[in-house]
């Protein structure tokens, strides 16, 4: 609070605001609280962002997700100290897991009472230091705009990820200068180019493949709209096969012809096995997760492992790979293409390869019993696939079965259409995630694929779907249990459903109009097209319960511990229970 | 069902750090939140400004995953530079201790004659005790120490050690 008039100032709070407009932010998450008061009051006054008022912090969290995964730009959240703070954590967590770019700024009490458990005073930096990309206490004013702006390098450049600004409420309030201009630290240089001499390598790897798959993942939509372009030429101009994680699908269309579907644990068995006898993987910004590998030691034994990933920290971590590179997965991508084209390379004669595949696709792993009396879970998406196809929906989901059926029999085309929480696998992820990718693309069609469970994780958020008015649809696959859990229990515990029972569930019609959305209730197969029909047709948010068959298990399924080859196709193969070994890997 | 141990190799690893609040919780918290050991670690600030410290840390693990946290730590912003001294080839590594005896008569100079021969310097004495400053390699100090308990240990303070590349290279 400087007496010296002769450059401007401004309040921390103003600078904070210029700051995030100068960074091009147009839209905040956020929940006011003491801690954050002279922010609000400054926003109150900006009228250039939009604040979206949450109706609990760790839905300001998802939902700055769900803009950022739609939008490609970083999210914003606001939330005040203390509880405000430990409420989004949750949020930042998953967006640690999931690399997601976020700027998380939580008030904290005034510089003088930190340490003093002073009222709504939270360990903020202490709690978020390890499930955040990084983070900083602001002590000074003059400090503010030169860390807002880092701290938008670092959520979005290199492996994007949560940045928490954690702004005492005396420094929020207190002058500085605005014309600091500090030099911006070159301290984080994320990769770019690849090193050509791994490029060549890998492309001559890839062109001598005889059985050579593309294991692609959520780096490829990080990386923006061009990565997908190059991944889609690539495969192009190889002939490989290409398979994804569950953060990576739309990257490659899965319309294409290389297209294996999701690998994986629930993935399809033409992906794994594919995996399992492939000669060359080239993995581009996946990471190897134990959802992905199964049983270590049997993954994928006799191929040449490539791996490109921004993340040194991500090559070797799990399996040991024979070409690590790093980089940024898009430009490398471009960088091999650039090579094979140079060098005038031919796609391998694949075809003994492709006529394996053909054979493992012959299994028609994600078959299912169907019924003319209840509507199957795998229906229920496979018609509203069918029935929003046209309109390259957005979806996100919650956490479960039905996340996984989402991710099995809903097909996408593009990137940045599909947004799950997968690293965390957060349940109550999926609506407020579909609240803020609404807010990114008003004109989108966005539902979020539910369970019952789930859903009531951060049901609250319908209310911010009505005050914004934003047509989200909630896609109930109500089974009355949490379907996965159930399914476990089910595979490994002898059928003791220990807490898993979906009880005394609201009724979510009359829920959707007390919250002021429409509200369907199917369960009836043949009515079930139109029903969905009904929901697109509805100019408003609308909450469909799509009573589904109650025990239906998700299969294809690798269980735990298990190696590709070992993969449980139907219902009939289930054993009923699991060795330690094999129950302790979860 | 049982867990299972792994066959571990000792690695000093070298970091050079921004000196801003935060960076030491950050390395030490990310080596507990991702189950590494930490033998020892020293830091202090090395550079005129005071803006940037030095880190030496000695951990111990299977080489993967000696591997990963130098990748881990390299990943963390304020991290500019990791060199692991033990890949990097010829290097020093020095510890600075404390150590306390007391005793009389036979056992005092038997102390005495110890602390000679191990180079150790008497920094403070009173007439039934000796504080003992000695610098070396860990287990130099080991051994020192272990004399010591012979003769007398009431306690020891120990740095933990600081390395360096040998050479005219920095790292
Ligand atoms: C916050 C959180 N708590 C617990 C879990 C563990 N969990 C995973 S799936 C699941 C059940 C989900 O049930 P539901 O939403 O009805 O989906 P379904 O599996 O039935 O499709 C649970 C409890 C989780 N993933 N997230
Ligand atoms: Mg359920």
């Amino acid at each position: 609070m400087s007496e010296d008039f002769a450059v401007p100032e401004k309040s921390g709070a103003e600078i904070l605001i210029d700051t995030l407009i100068e960074q091009g932010v147009d839209t905040v998450f956020g929940y006011p609280g003491g801690a954050v008061l002279p922010i609000y009051d400054a926003l109150f006054q900006h009228k250039k962002i939009r604040h979206v008022l949450v109706r609990h912090e760790a839905g300001a969290a998802h939902a700055a997700e769900g803009y950022a995964r739609s939008t490609g730009k970083p999210g914003v959240v606001l939330v005040t100290s203390g509880p405000g703070a430990t409420n989004a954590v949750t949020g930042i967590a998953d967006a640690f897991m999931d690399s997601i770019p976020l700027i998380v700024l939580t008030g904290q009490v005034a510089t003088n009472l930190i340490g003093s458990d002073a009222f709504q005073e939270a360990d903020t930096v202490g709690i978020t230091r390890h499930c955040s990309k990084h983070n900083y206490l602001v002590k000074d004013p003059a400090d503010l705009a030169s860390t807002v702006r880092e701290a938008f390098a670092i959520a979005t450049k290199g492996r994007p990820g949560p940045v928490v600004i954690d702004i005492p409420k005396n420094v929020q309030v207190a002058t500085a200068s605005t014309d600091v201009k500090r030099p911006t630290s070159s301290r984080f240089s994320p990769a770019g180019e690849a090193d050509y001499a791994e490029i060549n390598r890998a492309v001559e790897l890839l062109a001598n493949a005889k059985a050579p798959i593309l294991y692609t993942g959520g780096g490829i939509i990080n990386s923006g709209p061009e990565a997908s372009a190059a991944l889609r030429e690539l495969a192009e101009l190889c002939g490989a096969p290409v398979t994804s994680t569950l953060m990576g699908l739309g990257a490659y269309p899965a319309s294409g012809d290389a297209w294996l579907g999701m690998l994986g644990m629930h993935g399809t068995y033409e992906a794994n096995m594919a995996m399992n006898q492939c000669d060359v993987m080239l993995c581009l910004g996946a990471r190897f997760d134990d959802r992905v590998t199964g049983r270590l030691d049997a993954f994928s034994p006799d191929s040449i492992k490539i791996h490109i990933d921004i993340d040194r920290s991500s090559i070797n971590k799990t399996v040991r790979v024979d070409l690590p590179i790093v980089a940024d997965v898009g430009a490398a991508m471009r960088q091999m293409i650039e090579v094979w084209k140079g060098r005038k390379y031919k796609a391998a004669a694949l075809d003994d390869w492709w006529a394996r595949i053909k054979g493992w696709r012959a299994v028609d792993c994600l078959s299912y019993t169907g019924s003319t009396q209840e509507i199957m879970p795998q229906y229920a998406i496979e018609r509203l696939f069918a029935a929003t196809k046209d309109k390259a929906p957005i979806i996100t989901t919650e956490v479960g079965q039905h996340q996984m059926w989402a991710a099995q029999h809903f097909h996408f085309d593009a990137p940045n259409k599909w947004l799950t929480s997968g690293g965390l696998g957060t349940m109550g992820y999926g609506l407020p995630a579909a609240v803020g990718a609404q807010m990114g693309n008003p004109d989108a069609l966005v539902i979020d694929i539910a369970g019952e469970a789930s859903i009531q994780m951060n049901i609250q958020e319908m209310a911010t779907a009505t005050q914004y008015r934003l047509p989200v649809k909630v896609f109930i696959l109500n089974n009355e249990w949490m379907g996965m859990v159930r399914q476990w229990q089910e595979l490994t515990y002898e059928s003791r459903f220990s807490e898993s029972y979906s009880d005394s569930l609201p009724d979510f019609v009359a829920l959707a109009e007390a919250y002021g959305w429409k509200g369907i209730r199917c369960s009836d197969p043949a009515k079930l097209d139109e029903a969905i029909a009904e929901m697109l047709a509805h100019d408003g948010p609308v909450m469909f319960d799509c009573r589904v068959h109650k025990t239906a298990n998700c299969f294809p399924m690798i269980p735990s511990g298990a190696a590709h080859t070992d993969m449980i196709l139907h219902s009939d193969e289930v054993s009923g229970t699991m060795d330690d070994e094999a129950k302790a890997l979860v | 069902m049982h867990i299972k141990q792994e066959l571990t190799e000792r690695h000093v690893l070298t970091l050079t750090v921004d000196n801003e609040a935060g960076t030491l919780a950050r390395i030490a918290g990310m080596f507990t939140s991702r189950g590494y050991n930490i033998d020892s670690l020293t830091v202090a600030d090395i550079s005129e400004d005071h803006a940037i410290s030095r880190i030496t840390i000695v951990t111990r693990g299977p080489p993967p995953v000696i591997d990963q946290i130098i990748a881990q730590c390299e990943r963390l912003i304020p991290v500019h530079k990791v060199t692991d001294l033990t890949e990097a080839g010829p290097h020093v590594e020095r510890e600075l201790a404390l150590v306390k005896v007391r005793g009389t008569g036979d056992q005092r100079v038997e102390a005495m004659r110890l602390a000679d021969i191990y180079r150790a310097r008497v920094i403070d004495a009173t007439v039934n005790s000796f504080i003992f400053e000695i610098t070396g390699g860990p287990d130099k100090i080991d051994t020192f120490v272990a004399l010591m308990r012979e003769v007398g240990l009431v306690e020891v303070g120990r740095t933990g050690i600081v390395g360096l590349m040998r050479g005219a290279e920095g790292s």
